[in-house]
Parts: structure tokens; C-alpha cells; sequence
């Protein structure tokens, strides 16, 4: 089965779940990435449950800081 | 009020652009924009908004300028070492463009001052580097009705998006809550590439003069991702309403700004 993960067509096996998509695709913080399936947006207590079909289009968000330390204590 | 000869020199190549032209040079002088965080976001968005002459930019930051600022924060030099980042930013901008008014709070921003903080500001650039910033931030655009743009920058990626009232997703809609402390890496664990800092401040910077002149399209609804390892923009479509956001959504349940206990990090200097 192909997917596009982040706008690159990649092949899975059929019936895989978000939650194994996020541990074959090795994502760094798997407790905390956001997952938007076709631009949509799962609960992420749905990832487990969720089964992507043929030609879902996913792509991975990710907290990001970066910046300035002094604006906040 | 008539633009200046010196102006007419000096902002010669928006005078000829189509989409700016004399009338969008006014509204540049007369906009309004507040930095929240003088560093490695901050620093590039400074300056870019400081030469196209925003007429009046806020800097909130209370940090001082250390040397590991200086691979990225360009707005500093090594003779600033030392200074507060407002005061060194001021110079710098003031060097730059004297139709600049600079205001300067060197502060932390807090869920007691914030409001103040940001409520004569036409648009608000989120250049910090912590959850509780971003988030509180976040909350406060919400609630004031201000827009803002949100970005992200850790080894060498970035992110940014743009929240404007009424007009699409905030912050909270996509990312829900703070990550505990520690469970996500920061510039300072991770490191950081400086130009990918360049890269994003300048696109806040783009979204700001673009929210001025009422020209083009933010990005709201979209989040902008950068890859700079392998040269790749992602334009990542988000939910138009999140019904059950906690600020924004149907039934809030954040009234008014809250302090997060913790920063993203023990370490304090440098990012
Ligand atoms: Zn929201």
C-alpha cells in the first residue's frame, strides 16, 4: 500500500495504523507529534485505531521552540 | 503626510512594486508591529521590518547578549556582549533607519503583562523559544483579537504559521498543550544552523508587512514547514475550526492568559 508522507509516495503494509506509522517512520518524539491524515486531524487517541488506506496523504507535525530564551522566565 | 525625498530614495524599490507603491509604504510607516523574543527569530524579523520602515516597533525581551547568541542573532554584535538584547536591537535598528520608532520592554512576558503588552500593536511576531511563551502568547492573541505569527526553529528546521481572528486555526487548535518539560528537544540540547533562523524570521517578517499592506495571502490555516537539509517547504493544510480548542473554540475554557510553571529548559542562556 503507498502513502505520501510528507509529500513523498512511500510503501507500507496494508491495514497499518498511525500509531505504526509513527514508529516505522522512527519519529523523534512519538508521544507528542501531531498527525494530519487527507488534512485531517485524528484525535491522538484515535492513532492506535486509525488504519490508513491506499494514497493517504500524512504529514507530521512537531513542537518547535527555537527563538529567544529572555522573553519569558 | 507626504514622503520625505530622503524616503522617496530610501524606499525607492517599494515605491516601484506593484502590491506596495506609495500608498503601502504609508501603511508601512504608520504599522505597528511588537517582537516578542530579540533573538535567532527575532533578530532577522527585526531587521527586515526596521529597513522596509514599519513606523513603530515593539521589542519585548529580558535577556542579555551572550557570545553563543552571536552564530545566529544578527541583529548583535560581539561589542553588545553584555548588553540587554532591546538595547543592542535598538541601536542596531536605529543605525538602520531612523523612521523607525523603537519601544523596548525588557521584560518577561507574562500572563500579567502581556495584554499591556501587546494591545496597541497592529501584529505580533512570536520569536520565542519556550512552550509557556508560546502558548501564552497564543492565548493572549486569542483573547485580544491581535494576529500573529507563530514559528519554530530546532536543528535545521523551522516552522511558522500565522493566526488571524476569525480567519482560521490558532496555535492551541494544532498543538493542544505544552509538552512536558524535557519531552522535546530545544535549540540549546539540539543545536540550531543560524540561516535556518534567517530563513524563518524573514518569512514572519513577510507576514507582518503583508498583514500591513492587506496584500497576498498569510498563513493562516497553513502551517509552513522548512527542511534545510534537503531543501524542502512543506505547506501543511490545518483544520479551519477546531470546535473544541480551549481558547478559540466553541466553548473556551481559557479565559484569560495563564503562566505555565516550567520553561521548555533548565538552561538559560543562548538560544
Ligand atoms: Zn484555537
Amino acid at each position: 500500500m503507498k502513502l505520501i508522507i510528507s509529500g513523498e509516495i512511500k510503501t507500507y503494509e496494508d491495514g497499518i495504523t498511525i500509531s505504526q506509522l509513527i514508529k516505522e517512520e522512527k519519529v523523534e518524539t512519538p508521544d507528542y507529534v501531531t498527525v494530519s491524515v487527507n488534512t485531517e486531524f485524528p484525535d491522538r487517541e484515535a492513532y492506535e485505531t486509525t488504519v490508513l488506506n491506499e494514497g493517504d496523504q500524512v504529514e507530521f507535525l512537531y513542537f518547535m521552540g527555537g527563538g529567544a530564551y529572555g522573553a519569558f522566565q | 503626510m507626504a514622503l520625505s525625498n530622503e524616503q522617496i530614495e530610501r524606499y525607492s524599490r517599494h515605491l516601484i512594486l506593484k502590491g506596495v507603491g506609495v500608498s503601502g509604504q504609508k501603511k508601512l510607516l504608520a504599522g505597528k508591529v511588537l517582537v516578542i523574543g530579540a533573538g535567532g527569530l527575532g533578530a532577522p524579523a527585526l531587521m527586515y521590518l526596521a529597513a522596509a520602515g514599519v513606523g513603530t516597533i515593539g521589542i519585548a525581551d529580558a535577556d542579555v547578549v551572550d557570545r553563543s547568541n552571536l552564530q545566529r542573532q544578527i541583529i548583535h554584535s560581539t561589542p553588545d556582549i553584555g548588553k540587554k538584547k532591546v538595547d543592542s536591537a535598538r541601536e542596531t535598528i536605529e543605525a538602520l533607519n531612523p523612521d523607525v520608532k523603537v519601544i523596548t520592554y525588557p521584560d518577561y512576558v507574562k500572563a500579567d503583562n502581556i495584554l499591556d503588552l501587546i494591545k496597541d500593536y497592529d501584529f505580533i511576531l512570536d520569536g520565542t523559544d519556550n512552550f509557556p511563551a508560546k502558548f501564552l502568547i497564543n492565548d493572549a492573541c486569542v483573547i485580544a483579537k491581535k494576529p500573529f505569527c507563530h514559528a519554530g526553529i530546532i536543528r535545521f528546521s523551522g516552522q511558522l504559521m500565522t493566526y488571524v481572528p476569525g480567519e482560521g486555526p490558532c496555535y492551541r487548535c494544532i498543538f493542544k498543550d505544552m509538552p512536558p518539560k524535557d519531552a522535546v528537544p530545544t535549540c540549546k540540547e539540539a543545536g540550531v544552523i543560524g540561516a535556518v533562523a534567517g530563513v524563518i524570521g524573514s518569512l514572519q517578517a513577510m507576514e507582518a508587512v503583508k498583514y500591513l499592506l492587506g496584500t497576498g495571502e498569510l498563513l493562516t490555516g497553513k502551517l509552513l514547514t522548512y527542511d534545510a537539509l534537503v531543501s524542502k517547504f512543506n505547506r501543511i493544510t490545518l483544520p479551519s475550526h477546531v470546535s473544541n480548542c480551549a481558547v478559540c473554540g466553541d466553548h473556551p475554557t481559557i479565559p484569560k492568559p495563564i503562566d505555565y510553571e516550567q520553561p521548555a529548559c533548565d538552561l538559560r542562556k543562548g538560544v
